[in-house]
């Protein structure tokens, strides 16, 4: 089981995950407040200037998971996998541009997650429910992923168990997680991305650097990358097909719409101390992009540094161990690991949130007190947690990446609801709540293929586009055509003046 | 209306994806379609800047 581990790299490894679980316990006395409140425990007392918001999103939104399927797809596909570059590039002005006034109206009317918004908004539980289950089913895959990003790097540091025996390293990682942000809640991930992204930082600054000088350059590893698709053919190469044109560029747009509707992209925006704050973010977030750019040019270095392996996943963790001495893999396999921690409690503490404010509390228990409120969000972020480790240890991997590709097109169906929401109320409920409806089963309709599922399928044999984007524009459309004739007479709670966060500070 | 030009235009940029879909020019070994894209990404943020500081004057 232990035999073939490399020692350094392990001892390293374990190093950099202790010091964050201490942390991750101490963290509860960070900043602190009534632990026993649910924006206390969920939110962080709604207290994190721009430098903590910026530490925390980075953390949440570059997640373990992206940093190893990005480069694994651009080491299996090429300029392809690279759509998560503009995809970075367009998610920034619209968090400029709409979620301070989300921030505003939240802090106002002190909402918790999406799913408040539209129940004070528009006054609509349907959609309230809605909004409350496309979060929690978009996020339980994502959370499964980030367990499967740690078990690659866990792999790669030689353990090699067999069966059962073999997830047991990552169990006792997450069993710590759950343990840790049970006690902290949303302080404890805030806390522990400083360590994640500055060690983020350190090792792709390090293979900017160190990897491109012992291959030949930044032009050898490009050509080398162009002879292994020149191989292997089909739509792969450095550069785009003409036909792949539209499926890129629309997977950038439809993602990028999707990603700050996920509970946990809300999370960490809801918790800014001001709408000032997520502005200065979004000048300064794109500094991760760049980083998920070098990040994903690291699958074209494994293959200049002559690579092959069978799953593509495995590619950047077998390029350090090649590449670097084993300290410094496992430095860079402990920042990829923590780099799991962060959003995985972020995503649980979002998916509590979410299920106690917007299905437990309006639909089972109304006169939920605000300490059972946060007792519950706290137990259901266990619970959360512990099925995602249960997707893993018993349901194979491939069914939780289908779930995964589903969730972004589902997560999306939200956008109407929630934007337009904050510019407007002439959509009604009911009608938002149809077209969220048609989006979601064209959406998924569309992502059934004859063998597995697929992000994009041809649009009136035009063009291909991503299938989120197509059954956003049908949500649309349908309840921008059904709202003139199904008038809500439901009360709108929020006022224009809520949505302006000038002068208003948490 | 300004700040909504400002922070438009690198968005155009990113899905104008025949503007960069080329190996040539290359720069210090990078193919453009992945130096350009690099480069655009500090360069929304200093839209976005430019959009920030049109606001808060």
């Amino acid at each position: 089981m232990i035999d073939n581990l490399n020692w350094p790299a392990t001892a390293v490894f374990v190093f950099f995950f202790a010091v964050v679980t201490v942390m991750g316990f101490m963290a509860a006395r960070w900043k602190s407040g009534p632990l026993d409140a649910l924006h206390e425990w969920g939110l962080g007392g709604r207290r994190f200037g721009s430098w903590i918001t910026w530490f925390l999103l980075g953390g949440d939104l570059y997640t373990a998971y992206t940093v190893i399927a990005v480069p694994a797809a651009i080491y299996a596909v090429g300029a392809y996998g690279f759509f998560a570059v503009p995809y970075t590039i367009l998610i920034y002005p619209l968090l400029f541009v709409a979620f301070p006034r989300l921030w505003a109206v939240a802090h106002k009317h002190n909402y918790i997650t999406a799913g408040d918004f539209v129940a004070g908004r528009y006054g609509h539980k349907g959609l309230e429910l809605a909004i409350c289950f496309t979060g929690i089913v978009a996020t339980m895959p994502y959370i499964a992923l980030q367990l499967v990003g740690m078990e690659r790097v866990i792999l790669a540091l030689g353990f090699d168990g067999q069966g059962m025996l073999s997830h047991l390293p990552l169990t006792i990682a997450f069993v710590i997680l759950a343990l840790y942000t049970y006690s902290s809640g949303l302080r404890a991930p805030a806390m522990i991305a400083f360590v994640k992204d500055t060690m983020i930082y350190i090792f792709v600054i390090a293979a900017v650097i160190y990897v491109p000088s012992q291959l030949g350059g930044y032009g050898a590893i490009f050509d080398a990358a162009q002879r292994v698709y020149d191989a292997k053919g089909g739509p792969t190469g450095l550069v785009l097909k003409p036909a792949q044109f539209a499926p890129f560029a629309t997977l950038a747009l439809g993602s990028a719409m999707a990603l700050f509707l996920y509970p946990h992209s809300m999370t960490g925006i809801l918790a800014a101390s001001s709408g000032s704050a997520i502005r200065r973010n979004a000048i300064a977030l794109p500094a991760y992009s760049l980083v998920l750019g070098f990040i994903a040019l690291m699958g074209y270095m494994a293959h200049a540094a002559g690579i092959k392996v069978a799953n593509p996943q495995d590619a950047v963790p077998q390029l350090f161990l090649k590449m670097f001495p084993g300290w410094f893999a496992g430095f860079t396999f402990a920042a990829i690991a923590i780099g799991a921690l962060v959003p995985a409690a972020v995503m649980s503490i979002g998916a509590a949130n979410t299920f106690t404010r917007n299905f437990w509390k309006p639909f089972v228990e109304p006169d939920l007190t605000p300490g059972k409120e946060a007792w519950l969000a706290k137990l259901v972020s266990l619970i959360v947690k512990v099925g995602a480790l249960v997707v893993i240890l018993f349901i194979p991997v491939q069914f939780a990446l289908d779930l995964q590709l589903l969730g972004g097109v589902w997560m999306v169906q939200i956008f109407p609801a929630i934007i337009f929401g904050l510019y407007t109320r002439w959509f009604s409920g009911t009608a938002l709540l149809i077209g969220w409806a048609v989006g979601m089963v064209l959406g998924t309709w569309l992502a059934w293929g004859p063998t597995a599922w697929t992000p994009v399928h041809p649009v009136f044999d035009l063009f291909t586009s991503y299938n989120g984007l197509t059954a956003v524009v049908a949500n649309i459309v349908v309840a921008a055509v059904l709202s003139p004739i199904l008038r809500s007479t439901a009360p709108d709670q929020t006022a224009e003046a809520d949505y302006d966060d000038r002068g208003v500070t948490a | 209306m300004m700040r909504f030009i400002l922070l438009l235009l690198p968005c155009v940029l990113a899905l104008w994806v025949p503007l960069y879909n080329s190996v040539e020019p290359r720069l210090l070994g990078f193919p453009f379609f992945y130096w350009s894209l690099l480069l655009l990404v500090p360069v929304s943020a200093l839209f976005i800047y430019a959009a920030y500081r049109g606001e808060s004057r």
